[in-house]
């Protein structure tokens, strides 16, 4: 699609307008995340309240820690937001939208945007995380988008199932997978085009959603408009945003973005030894189970007596069986008070009163799922820095 | 590219699109720039061409900054297929391990 000499001439014209912007003071301030190199501007982009900038083209975007003591819905200005490619459909026209599905189908379909709201709708809510969310944490660090814990959020997504469509088209005997293309594409011709694939079991399991409503509005541009996937559980890769391309394929997709990247080490626990390369590699699946305190940040100074401690939990889709926190560095652990059950896909919000007198402290929290799997007490490594669930520990001093 | 660089000179001048149907999102300016150092130009020409000069400052500092620049430049050419010519490769990566 380009040539060194439209490089040249990209750069030129990207330093013209940088020359001749008029819009001023993107950043409007800058935030410090807790690892090395960590500085951050906060910038405000349409539709969205100021965000933690990680990079600017493609856009991708950082939810501000504290939005997540707001509750347990992530507003859709403050959801993060995270892309590959720097080709996004600016400027799109939902009236010409299109969803093509085709492939191994009896019936290809082109859904326009009307069609696709005029079935049944259904409803979840579920959590949203990104592989890379908690990336910048990870000792030795690896390369790849910094990260702290805030490219997760919790919404209601309203849409349809993935399943009803494809039962509109009537899948054939003898598929395997589905595979899923967005709007958005890469600036080179030469660089692999974004596109994911799940089981045809798994895609066709009913809770796999179309979804164009994000907690009662449509969704924001950034975060997929006007149609993307949702794959309750599973990490953000998969939930391919701008959808347009659903094929039914009678074999297991090799595209770049499955076969090489987005894997992690077919190990047990999916860690290796820090520092060291898997031996084999699967792609990557379901979310770790996780929690964290909300109500106060690392550092904190309370004040000596009666306080209630608060925060989230969310796994890949067993739902939370408990919240333990621990106010002496993980030596006693009491049981949180669970919130309302959104689904369990969402996150659970869970809070504890406490009482603490003079010092210094290490709160810790650690959520248990149904399916009985926890938090473990060191962190798993593997080279992309995917996974992280380690026991969060916040240090406060009290006085 | 086109149509990125179209809209970028669209951005910068404060043109509107005429139509109300289409989304026209309008990113904010781009303010992260590549940091002075040796071959500069060819950086901005090379790596600036696919993504924002944050990509790379946001990176963690490494112990072998040499040999994690060398990989992260092979993997934009290899992986990504960037068109970056042999002879530029060696200069990119000595401009990332001296300025990042």
């Amino acid at each position: 699609m380009f040539d060194r000499r439209d490089l040249l001439k990209g750069a030129g014209l990207a330093a013209m307008a940088a020359t001749l912007n008029s819009t001023k003071a993107l950043a409007l301030d800058t935030v410090t995340l807790p690892f090395a190199n960590g500085e951050r501007p906060l910038v405000r982009y349409p539709q969205k309240r100021p965000m933690i900038g990680l990079t600017s083209r493609p856009p991708q975007l950082e939810t501000p820690f504290a939005v997540y003591n707001d509750g347990p819905i992530t507003p859709n200005n403050a959801f993060f937001v995270r892309y590959h490619l720097s080709d996004l459909p600016y400027n799109l026209d939902p009236d010409k939208f299109t969803l093509e599905v085709k492939g191994k189908v009896d019936k290809p379909l082109k859904l326009s945007l009307k069609d696709i709201r005029k079935m049944k709708a259904t409803e979840i809510v579920a959590v949203n995380q990104c592989s890379g969310n908690s990336r910048g944490f990870s000792e030795p660090r690896v390369a790849g988008g910094q990260l702290a814990n805030g490219a997760m959020g919790c919404a209601r997504w309203r849409g349809v199932p993935l399943k009803t469509v494809l039962d509109m088209a009537g899948v054939q005997a003898g598929a395997k997978q589905v595979t899923f293309g967005g709007m958005d594409g890469p600036v080179s011709e030469k660089t692999p085009d974004f596109v994911k694939a799940l089981d045809l079991d798994h895609a066709a399991n009913g809770e796999v959603m179309l979804a164009y409503g994000m907690n009662g509005e449509d969704l924001p541009f950034l975060n997929g408009f006007p149609l993307r996937l949702v794959v309750p559980g599973y990490y953000g890769t998969y939930w391919l945003k701008h959808l347009n391309e659903i094929t039914v394929i009678d074999n297991v997709y090799d595209g770049f973005w499955m076969k090489s990247a987005y894997r992690i080490p077919d190990t047990p626990n999916n860690a290796i030894e820090p520092g060291t390369a898997p031996k084999a590699t699967i792609p990557i699946n379901r979310f770790t189970i996780r929690s964290f305190i909300t109500s106060v940040g690392d550092g904190a100074k309370l004040k000596a007596g009666g306080t209630t401690l608060r925060g989230i939990a969310f796994d890949g889709g067993k739902g939370i069986k408990e919240v333990a926190v621990s106010t002496d560095g993980g030596k006693t652990w009491t049981n949180a008070r669970l919130g309302k059950d959104l689904g369990k896909y969402a996150f659970r919000e869970w809070t504890l009163p406490v009482k603490l007198a003079a010092g210094s402290y290490e709160l810790k929290v650690r959520a248990t799922g149904n399916g009985g799997e926890t938090q473990p007490d060191t962190p798993r490594w593997n080279p992309a820095g995917y996974l992280r669930n380690v026991v969060e520990t916040v240090r406060v001093s009290v006085a | 590219m086109q149509r990125t660089v179209l809209l970028a000179i669209a951005l910068a001048a404060g043109i509107g699109a005429v139509t109300a149907a289409p989304v026209n999102y309008k990113l904010p300016d781009e303010v992260a720039a590549f940091k002075p150092g040796p071959n500069l130009e060819i950086v901005q020409a090379n790596c600036g061409a696919c993504h924002s000069a944050d990509y790379i400052h946001t990176q963690p500092p490494m112990k072998d900054k040499k040999g994690f620049w060398q990989a992260e430049v092979t993997k934009m050419i290899k992986v990504y297929g960037a068109p970056i010519e042999d002879a530029d490769v060696g200069k990119i990566v000595d401009y990332l391990a001296a300025t990042y």
